[in-house]
């Protein structure tokens, strides 16, 4: 996993609240087997008519947001299906951290899975970004290490928190799994001790 | 000891590593179902690492979301979902995972199969990559949704790291009226606290209503715990459970059941124990809900009409009603009870069980679809649709118009063939109503399957309550 410590970019505005991972990656492109090439099934439906030709009013089919890599959105977002597609196309796309107000559970937790850096911040800052972007295309740095989001100019900068753990692992870019697994002795302590219920073979 | 709510009790019982009380604990994890969709990346991770699955015999395989639910003797159309299920079926046989394949007698929803088998049961920790995974709560179970690199986690190391979730009661006060469902309060509730109202809360239902639910309603309350916002949704074991659990093939026998009754017994939330927070929800005048809008919180009583988004005072919600009624093509002020449907679909997680095939098959006996709408019914299992056959309701079903399919998701999400068309427009049983769920373009209006079956007959949104009064007089 890429390891995320501080990023720059161009930050693509999507003033909506609850944005769902319906809207985030349709399901007809769930089919595939592999985690890549999400990208290009990004909010389809808003960034595509019905023949498939791009809608010019989608901010991502407008340049230069085409190339942005910070996501600011509204409330809520990431709500409904639990699929990890929704940070997928969000990373293949080229996104590296969303703003916003308040995500959904299961959507906040798999971005941290996939190198994709959730930022929740309070409702004023993120109505203020809002129309920072609004006025010009808008370039901010977020900062894991110091838990900061800023402007160059100095117009903005908010402090943000994220849970220790999750903020070390995204840091080192560390594998969740291995993690896991030096506590190999706890868990098999754990199954010694208790009464699991296995199923029968079908 | 102190006074334990239910889920302390299961969270405290599955810590198998926690560095301190703060911080995110190694949860042990004694169910793990998977389906095609969300599974085959994290079957990729493991080959890649090297990995085993850990414990293949706490793990059932089960393929519902894009299977056809036509007839399984012809080969299937959609090349991408035929590659996804034969994935499936090629990695639970290299890592020795039970599979309920397309042609399993007993293959059907997830969320259906693993209570109707006795796999899931009061006390346990469920997880499965798919959010409608809370209603397994209905047993006492804590049961919650995943992304696909924690299927690859709990595939690996039959754990998952959780930062504790406060707590939420969710008391219905007040005797549920004649005439409405589980649907009905799960759906009032969403209206109350919004979308995400419980985010970040596991939600306990209780209260006098909740008792006298049955196992089936109980899972359809439990279901849209998500569409709340909740991390899970659950309700302590009760005799009903025990009397539901007591006939499944896969749950203890005997001797083993005595024993394993008095341990879900007492599982319930003790007397005196305390919520982070209580949410009280009158249901004493609740009337059959309908959605007008794009989120299951965009919803009234069917009594009433479409909202006015100018009545709204917050100008953020006015702009996502205005967007809502448009995607919808509803105009405010337009009586509930007279949009027309073109397709209806009684099935899915939420309301795909007998009980749910019963309650609409009583309204559509001895009555016909209504010209111009396509009705469909999908048993959400192949029990659910052997029973449901051995009552004739199949027959009542075709004999009204309506098409009797094979079990899985359907046009719940939309995967297969059963989509909706671009501007159509359906009653459904299912718990989304989201832009595009239903097809792109589709526009759905969720509803109980008392309610659905009324559309149907009717061919536009129905108080069911009217009808059945016609259908007695
Ligand atoms: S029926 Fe619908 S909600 Fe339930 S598991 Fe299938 S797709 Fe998900």
């Amino acid at each position: 996993m890429k390891e995320f410590v501080r990023h720059t970019g161009l930050v693509a505005p999507l003033n909506r609240s609850n944005v769902d991972t319906d809207q985030i990656i349709p399901k007809q492109f769930l089919k595939r087997i592999e985690r890549t090439g999400f990208g290009q099934f990004l909010f389809f439906d808003w960034r595509f008519d019905d023949d498939g030709r791009p809608r010019p009013d989608f901010i991502l089919n407008q340049p230069p947001y085409n190339t942005a890599t910070i996501l600011l959105a509204g409330a809520n977002f990431g709500c409904g299906s639990s699929r990890e597609h929704a940070p997928w196309a969000l990373a293949d796309f080229g996104f590296r951290a969303i703003i916003a107000p308040s995500f959904a559970d299961i959507f906040y937790n798999n971005c941290f899975e996939n190198g994709l850096l959730p930022v929740i911040l309070p409702e004023e800052a993120v109505s203020q970004l809002f129309q920072l972007a609004e006025e010009a295309p808008l370039t901010l740095t977020v900062d894991l290490e110091a838990q900061t989001v800023r402007d160059a100019h100095g117009r903005f900068s908010s402090p943000f928190t994220v849970n220790p753990e999750r903020r070390q692992k995204l840091l080192k870019g560390l594998d969740s799994i291995g993690e896991t697994l030096l506590h190999e002795d706890a868990i098999r302590a754990y199954e010694e001790t208790h009464q699991l219920i296995s199923l029968p073979s079908l | 000891m102190a006074a334990e709510t239910l889920f302390e009790k299961i969270w405290r019982q599955h810590i198998v590593y926690q560095e301190a009380p703060d911080k995110a604990a190694l949860i042990y994890i004694d169910r793990h179902y998977i389906h095609e969709v969300t599974s085959p990346q994290a079957f990729e991770g493991l080959r890649q690492a090297g990995r085993r699955v850990r414990r293949p015999d706490l793990t059932v395989a089960v393929m519902d979301h894009n299977v056809p639910t036509s007839d399984r003797s012809l080969p299937i159309q959609d090349e991408i979902a035929r590659r996804q299920m034969e994935q499936l079926a090629i990695n639970c046989r290299e890592f020795e995972i039970p599979l309920f394949d397309l042609h399993h007698p007993d293959q059907g929803i997830v969320h259906i199969i693993g209570p109707e088998m006795g796999f899931t049961q009061p006390g346990m920790t469920i997880v499965c990559g798919d959010s409608h995974t809370s209603t397994h709560g209905a047993f006492g179970a804590w049961a919650f949704g995943i992304g696909t690199s924690e299927v690859e986690h709990v595939l690996a190391t039959q754990t998952l790291w959780q930062s504790r979730p406060k707590t939420m009661e969710v008391r219905f006060v007040g005797r549920r009226p004649e005439g409405t469902t589980a649907k009905d309060m799960i759906l009032a509730l969403i209206r109350q606290i919004g979308v995400a109202g419980a985010t970040g809360y596991v939600i306990e239902y209780t209260g006098e209503a909740v008792s006298q639910l049955s196992m089936e309603e109980r899972m359809t309350l439990c279901n849209m715990s998500i569409e709340a916002g909740a991390r899970a949704g659950m309700i302590s074991p009760d005799e009903t459970t025990i009397a539901y659990l007591a006939s499944r093939p896969y749950t203890p026998k005997g001797a083993a059941f005595e024993e394993a009754r008095q341990r879900w017994l007492a599982l319930a939330t003790d007397p005196g124990a305390e919520f982070d927070r209580v949410v009280e929800v009158d249901i004493s005048q609740l009337a059959p809900m309908v959605t007008w809008g794009t989120n299951p919180e965009m919803s009234a009583p069917i009594t009433e009409r479409v909202p006015d988004p100018e009545d709204e005072p917050d100008p953020v919600r006015r702009e996502m009603m205005k967007k809502a009624l448009e995607y919808m093509d509803l105009k405010p002020g337009t009586p509930l009870s007279e949009i027309r449907i073109q397709r209806v679909f009684i099935g899915s997680c939420t309301n795909g069980r007998l009980e749910d095939l019963e309650r609409a098959a009583r309204i559509i006996q001895g009555r016909h679809v209504a010209p111009g709408v396509r009705a469909m019914a999908v048993p959400g299992s192949g029990r659910v649709k052997r029973a449901a056959e051995a009552q004739g309701l199949d027959r009542i079903f075709r004999e009204a118009g309506f098409e009797w399919r094979e079990p899985g998701c359907s046009m719940c999400l939309g995967m297969n063939e059963d989509i909706l068309a671009p501007g159509e427009r359906s009653a459904s049983t299912s718990n989304r109503n989201f832009e595009g769920r239903q097809g792109r373009g589709g526009r759905t209006h969720l509803v109980s399957p008392e309610m659905a079956a009324a559309a149907a007959i009717t061919g536009h949104l129905t108080d069911v309550r009217t009808l059945s009064s016609e259908v007695l007089s």
